[in-house]
């Protein structure tokens, strides 16, 4: 029995006073990669938000490495080696590539290994290489993400939440994005990945829960889940 | 040709001083996209705060070098409170407040602070104690031509200084980059660890020691300081960072230029262009008016205050987002 690295214990989140999140519970272990899928609207932005201190949640907990993060600044939780990647990417459009990395290395202070980082990122991402100098914003909807993956990296994150990294991605990319989160994972980095291209995260991760209108409706290994005839009926776009 | 030349030289030191203080509007702008209708008062504080420590130290026997830096010296800290302290306590509860509140607020800051003032100090001019002997230099080979005094020499490198000390500051630094960063996407900023209430704090204090360095400037350069100097120079500053693109600090550097050379050579020409005595032949009816005085005009030299708003209405008209400003969009 491991210690989870992240547990969200009955976590309601409202906006004024519409309930999006309705008491959900959840647990990711140390060194796997977790999925969380469902269809637009259940919830998991705000799940992500919540867990990294962006949105307010109206109860329950947030449980990281056996500590309540619950009503901490996000700040405060990025320090903590905690990193979102946010929905729609959020790259600092007018910052350059070089300088979207050294923010993501912000809460770092060694220079020196900070440096190697960078190559290390411009080694699995050859195009940003090429454009380290350009500004994020004139980059492609896929160098964006890595993008932002790789600035998520620069902070040597212990847990890494991805919010639906390939959506509005051609398909290679979609590919080449998830073989990425796929090699992060391998490099021992905690992931709870959110996806709307269900099969492929699945297939990719160890576990998974599902999410539907603020609850999660099923959580079961990834594997079990992709044979799980409700999911392949609703997510996978297969007949049950 | 020498006084085209003489306007130019004091435009040149004119506009530094707005480009120091337009730097300060559009550093906070950039940031949160608020005006910062304080920010004049703030530069009229650093001109006060400087005065009272130069007239105390005026006849310690003590070098001018050194009391004009003591006075420098004073104003940078009070300056850099006063920005914190307006930050912390009127704008940051309103962050998330329609852009009207805020803005409503800033000018209700800037009359606080000018009361504040006159409480202190008083409500009369009050003039600085010459401690540095005026000297002008020839910047031409005739007797009688143009010249630049040592206190603008220094005004100009001063300034110059600031602004390169800035520049390097927000493109070169981490506090910088963290700067941009939390203009673009503050939540993200957030997100990578960076402290925006901090960086927003930075960024006004920076704002407020740039205005304190103005104060000092204009103080010394007109020998006067008054409660309500902020008013006229924070506007025309403001007006200097819009024509620049406000947000934009090589835009806010650009404007306080032209803004201070325009207001120059507004007022060194505009009154004999608009001369009525030569406009006799086209437009007869001055006789006895050019009779009692030939320089008689329409816009004389006590007009040159109006050429930056004449400035400001014609950039919001043409050119909103200013010359180098690239962002449009809904601004306040
Ligand atoms: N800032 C917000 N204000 C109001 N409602 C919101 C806000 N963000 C999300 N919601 C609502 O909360 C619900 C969950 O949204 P979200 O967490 O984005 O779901 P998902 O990421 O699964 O698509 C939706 O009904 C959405 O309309
Ligand atoms: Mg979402």
């Amino acid at each position: 029995m491991t210690t989870p690295l992240l547990e969200l214990k009955n976590l309601k989140i409202a906006y004024g006073g519409i309930n999006a999140v309705k008491g959900i519970s959840l647990t990711v272990n140390p060194g796997e990669l977790t999925t969380l899928i469902g269809a637009n609207g259940a919830g998991k932005t705000s799940t992500l938000k919540a867990i990294a201190g962006m949105v307010k949640t109206a109860s329950g907990d947030v449980i990281y490495e056996g500590e309540s993060i619950t009503h901490q600044p996000s700040y405060t939780i990025a320090r903590k080696r905690l990193s979102l990647v946010p929905e729609g990417r959020g790259v600092f459009p007018q910052l350059t590539v070089e300088e979207n990395l050294a923010m993501g290395a912000y809460i770092r202070n060694d220079h020196a290994e900070i440096k190697t980082d960078v190559e290390r990122i411009f080694a699995m991402f050859a195009r940003l290489k090429e454009r380290r100098a350009q500004t994020a914003g004139t980059l492609s909807g896929g160098e964006q993400q890595m993008l932002a993956i790789g600035r998520a990296l620069m902070a040597r994150p212990k847990l890494l939440l991805l919010d639906e990294p390939s959506m509005g991605l051609a398909p290679i990319m979609v590919q080449k994005i998830l073989e990425v989160v796929r090699e992060v994972a391998a490099t021992g980095v905690t992931i709870l990945l959110v996806e709307q291209n269900a099969k492929l995260a699945l297939e990719v991760s160890s576990k998974g829960y599902v999410m539907d209108g603020g609850e999660i409706t099923l959580a079961d290994d990834a594997k079990a889940l992709l044979t799980n005839p409700k999911v392949r009926e609703a997510y996978l776009g297969e007949a049950a | 040709m020498d006084i085209f030349l003489q306007q130019i030289v004091n435009g040149l030191t004119l506009g530094c001083v707005y480009a120091v203080v337009a730097l300060g509007y559009t550093m906070v702008y950039g940031i949160i996209q608020l005006i910062n209708f304080a920010h004049g008062e703030v530069v009229m504080i650093g001109a006060m705060v400087a005065f009272t420590v130069i007239t105390a130290l005026a006849g310690s026997g003590a070098p001018p070098v050194i009391i004009v830096l003591a006075g420098i010296t004073a104003a940078i800290p009070v300056c850099m409170a006063t920005g914190y302290i307006v930050e912390r306590t009127a704008y940051r509860p309103l962050r998330n407040a329609p852009r009207l509140a805020p803005l409503i607020t800033a000018i209700g800051v800037s009359i606080v602070l000018q009361h504040v003032a006159m409480m202190i100090w008083g409500r009369n001019y009050i003039s600085f104690p010459q401690i540095v002997q005026f000297t002008p230099y020839h910047i031409t080979s005739n007797p009688n031509g143009a010249t630049i005094s040592n206190i603008q020499i220094v005004i100009i490198l001063m300034s110059v200084a600031m602004m390169a000390l800035l520049l390097g500051l927000v493109y070169k630094t981490r506090m910088g980059i963290a700067m941009r960063a939390v203009s673009q996407r503050p939540d993200v900023a957030g997100l990578m660890g960076v402290n925006i209430n901090s960086v927003i704090s930075f960024t006004f204090m920076i704002g407020a020691a740039l205005g304190a360095l103005a104060g000092v400037m204009v103080g010394s350069y007109y020998g006067i300081a008054h409660y309500q100097m902020g008013f006229l120079l924070g506007l025309k500053a403001f007006s200097a960072a819009v024509l620049g693109g406000i947000g934009n600090l090589g835009g806010a550097v650009l404007g306080g230029i032209l803004m201070g050379l325009i207001e120059s050579l507004g007022a060194g020409y505009m009154g004999d262009i608009t001369n009525v005595c030569t406009l006799d032949k086209f437009l007869p009816g001055f006789q006895s008016l050019c009779e009692a005085n030939p320089n008689s005009s329409f816009f004389g030299s006590n007009y040159k205050d109006v050429y930056a708003f004449i400035v400001l209405i014609l950039v919001l008209v043409f050119r909103p987002q200013g010359l180098l400003g690239e962002r449009t969009g809904d601004r306040a």
